[in-house]
């Protein structure tokens, strides 16, 4: 069924034989409107923290904001340390969450028995379905005790136990997209390949994730853009010390997130001030950390659509 | 040493099967952990009293009714929005480069993270329209987050009505809203509904957005006008769990299954929606 058909049927169609009434001009309209509305919002979004943000940059200057120090109360603006801090968290969850999200999803889809499937698909949404605070606390009360006797640290508190939560909050997400993508594998790849005598795993690893591997990719962005913009979870449960990440022992010690800064400090600014302009500079960083990787994200799906419209027409 | 293709079949699947393992196990540990701590503390009192002694006592009542009205306030604004985008989309809009835009956008939308629509909210609302931090600047800052789920899932439901039931009615002499209306609505109502369910049940689990916008630390009331500032049950958990020295665990652990209940209700019914959609669907 091409959708493009029918739309032409009915246009053609109201345009000869109907007297629209003026209620039906006037809901069309509205109609209308909100489908303009998504394009509006991401326009207000950036409109708004840019002007809450670009005062900023008269206030301080761009080495400042690039220093390794970030002491708000003291005037010292510098993004490094939140930035490395989102970085190293966001990188220790999707090592997590990337291989364990796409084994499930190759299990759900390929391995699984019917019956096992139709439990593993709702149980993996229902874990994408638990609120972040209720992850945050549960780290503070179980992983965050269990971390620090196992590692003996003197705190729980680590970017290790955040980016363990973080791989949690971001497989829903993968697991769902790249399961969808190794679905539209058509039936007939597999056929063929177990035809010529490949065993199971042979196809799953040569034919059908090769197949479905911008799906895959896709899965692996969105799920890291999820991580990137987690803010209550890690602010609960990485300790919330703003330095430098150094070193592969960074991991285990507390840091600090750009979201969980600003999560944290906006309640206490006052309105207007330095301190509240830099917040939403880093909110601004935020919106375009998440823009890039959904445009990449949906340009890499585009073209694989167009791609694979041409492999099967 | 050479593995045959069957012995490297059956490694390959038992690394697979238990990461899958490892990937569920703790989703079904979690939630049973949360509920048998959090059933002791759970009691009729719990559910329907005020909180005393600084939260360390009493219920959590004006908390659950802070998150029921900002999600039906959110449901009142994103739901239309989003419908009309939703049949903007499917029904009206042919592809072009600006419905392209538009469905970048949505994408786009979708991946703002939860606290810079916090920011936003504050700037745009509760500052710039001097909304205040209120429930009604609340739920217009979580209605745009959930605003992406809704169109998306609304959209789909939509575009799955086949296209002949739309041609059969404009062929009888009904006008497009009339198809729409009487026909397209009606068939994709439960697909609708799923997600309206599964924004509003992200809406309830938020806090970030919130914290800035509407969210009271502590108010022992329930919100008198959409004006005033509403406790939340997530916000609460946030505030027990690291605000509030000496909190008892039960109370801590009675929050987290409200609010898992809420949360996994809502989820059940959008699954049972959808079974129940696929069992009466007529094409």
């Amino acid at each position: 069924m091409n959708p493009e058909d029918g739309t032409r049927v009915m246009t053609t169609t109201t345009r000869k034989s109907t007297h629209r009434k003026p209620l039906e001009i006037l809901l069309e309209a509205l109609v209308r409107v909100a489908g303009y509305s998504a394009v509006v919002f991401v326009a207000l979004i950036f409109i708004f923290l840019m002007r809450e943000a670009l005062p900023t940059f008269n206030e301080i200057s761009i080495s400042e904001l690039f220093s390794r120090r970030w002491y708000p109360i003291e005037d010292y603006f510098g993004t490094l340390p939140l930035l490395t801090g989102s970085l190293v968290i966001t990188l220790g969850a999707a090592l997590i969450a990337v291989p364990f999200g796409l084994m499930t999803a190759v299990y759900i889809s390929e391995i699984a028995p019917r019956w096992l499937r139709e439990f593993l698909k709702p149980l993996v949404e229902v874990l994408g379905g638990i609120p972040s605070v209720v992850l945050g606390f549960l780290g503070i009360l179980v992983l965050a005790p269990l971390v620090r006797e196992i590692l003996h640290i003197p705190t729980g508190l680590t970017a290790f136990t955040g980016a363990v939560l973080l791989a949690g909050m971001a497989i829903p997400t993968i697991v769902s997209v790249a399961e969808d993508a190794l679905d539209t594998v058509p039936k007939s790849y597999r056929d063929a390949a177990l035809a010529l005598g490949a065993t199971r795993w042979q196809t799953i690893w040569r034919i059908t994730v090769p197949a479905a591997r911008s799906g895959v990719l896709t899965a692996t962005m969105l799920g890291i853009g999820r991580a990137i913009g987690e803010t209550m979870t890690v602010m609960m449960v990485t300790g919330n010390a703003p330095q430098i990440a150094s070193g592969l022992s960074a991991i285990f010690m507390p840091l600090r997130t750009m979201t969980a800064t600003i999560a944290a400090e906006m309640g206490e600014v006052a309105n207007g001030s330095v301190h509240y302009h830099a917040l939403f500079y880093i909110g601004l960083a935020l919106f375009l950390i998440s823009l890039t990787v959904n445009l990449t994200a949906s340009a890499v799906l585009f073209r694989a659509r167009r791609r694979s419209e041409r492999l099967l027409s | 040493m050479h593995l045959s293709r069957y012995q490297t079949e059956r490694i390959a699947f038992m690394v697979i099967g238990s990461a899958t393992l490892l990937t569920v196990a703790p989703i079904i540990i979690v939630i049973s952990a949360i509920f048998i701590s959090g059933a002791e503390a759970i009691s009729w009192e719990f559910i329907v009293e005020m909180p005393r002694d600084g939260m360390r006592a009493g219920g959590i009542w004006p908390a659950i009714v802070g998150t029921t009205y900002l999600a039906i306030g959110t449901g009142l604004i994103s739901v239309p929005l989003g419908l009309g985008a939703a049949i903007y989309l499917s029904e009206y809009a042919r592809e072009s480069a600006w419905t392209r835009t538009i469905r970048v956008a949505i994408v786009n939308l979708a991946g703002i993270p939860s606290v810079v629509y916090g920011l936003f909210g504050l700037g745009l609302f509760v500052l710039f329209l001097k909304l205040g931090s209120s429930i009604i600047a609340a739920c217009l800052t979580l209605s745009i987050m959930t605003l992406p789920v809704i169109i998306s899932t609304a959209e789909e439901a939509l575009r799955a009505v086949p296209q002949s039931f739309r041609v059969v009615s404009i062929g009888m002499g009904g006008t497009r809203w009339q198809t729409i209306r009487r026909i397209v609505l009606p068939q994709a109502m439960p697909g609708i509904l799923t997600g309206v369910i599964l924004g509003l049940n992200r809406a309830a689990g938020e806090t970030a957005p919130i914290l800035f916008t509407g969210a009271a630390f502590f108010l022992p009331r329930l919100p008198s006008s959409i004006f005033d500032q509403t406790m939340a049950l997530p916000y609460h958990l946030f505030v027990i769990s690291t605000q509030v020295p000496g909190m008892p665990l039960q109370i801590q652990y009675g929050t987290a299954s409200v609010l898992l209940v809420f949360v996994l209700t809502m989820n059940i019914l959008a699954a049972s929606v959808r079974s129940w959609q696929r069992r009466k669907r007529q094409w």
